[in-house]
């Protein structure tokens, strides 16, 4: 059973591999922002896979940890993107 | 151009009560699991951070109206006080202390005074990471 779980880890770092092809080559800036949320994706499957391996369930609270710092991550580099500033001082008066 | 963020505002008003909550937990598991104040406060501001992105700096220190600096100045009063109170009992600098207590509600609990310190990190950990991004995000 545990062979399944250590092919599952190297298929999952193969695309990690993959991902970080995008983030290298990436035309746009856009392409290399959605690899980076993939790869933080990829990582939490990686942890999950490795705490089953290493039979604790300690790593639990870093699956949701990495889930909300990728999440916020991901929102900042959009926003940045998208108005060229990551905090607004005052987003209902005119410019 | 004004753009209408309707997504991000929504998601943020749920994900931040989770995120917060989340952060609860961190601190107060510290004791017997992986976590403590440093991880929960930076969880907590982080929180904080994601209001920031979906609104504005305006928005939000009307909201939450916190100074942070003071938040940092009680964070930094209270650890100093829970290290100091060992000395009116005649005992070394730092020296914690812990007791059973039947608490309502939680039933029997251990209260260890090395909470209280945690605490004063929390509270030490957000009020200057707050201080940092604000002072940051306010700039022109």
């Amino acid at each position: 059973m545990m062979i399944f779980f250590w092919i599952s880890l190297v298929i999952i770092s193969l695309a990690i591999a993959a991902f970080i092809y995008r983030v290298i080559v990436g035309p746009t800036i856009p392409d290399r922002v959605v690899a980076l949320d993939t790869i933080g994706v990829a990582l939490i499957c990686m942890i999950g896979l490795i705490s089953i391996l290493a039979d604790t369930s300690f790593y639990l609270d870093i699956i949701l940890l990495l889930a909300i710092l990728a999440f916020i991550g991901t929102v900042a580099f959009s926003k940045f993107l998208e108005k060229g500033v990551i905090i607004e001082r005052d987003r209902n008066s005119k410019e | 151009m004004k753009t209408n963020d309707v997504i991000l505002q929504t998601t943020a008003n749920i994900v931040f009560f989770i995120i917060f909550l989340f952060s609860i937990h961190i601190f107060f598991a510290g004791h017997y699991a992986p976590g403590g104040g440093f991880v929960g406060g930076l969880l907590t501001s982080s929180a904080i951070v994601l209001l920031l992105l979906a609104y504005d700096l305006k928005t939000i220190s009307t909201a939450l109206p916190i100074n942070y600096v003071v938040m940092t100045a009680i964070g930094l009063l209270i650890a100093i006080t829970t290290a100091a109170a060992s000395i009116m009992f005649n005992m070394p600098f730092f020296t914690h202390a812990y007791d059973y207590y039947d608490l309502p509600l939680l039933g029997k609990q251990s209260l260890h005074s090395a909470m209280a310190f945690d605490l004063g990190v929390y509270l030490v950990v957000v009020g200057v990471t707050m201080t940092i991004i604000q002072t940051i995000g306010a700039d022109d």
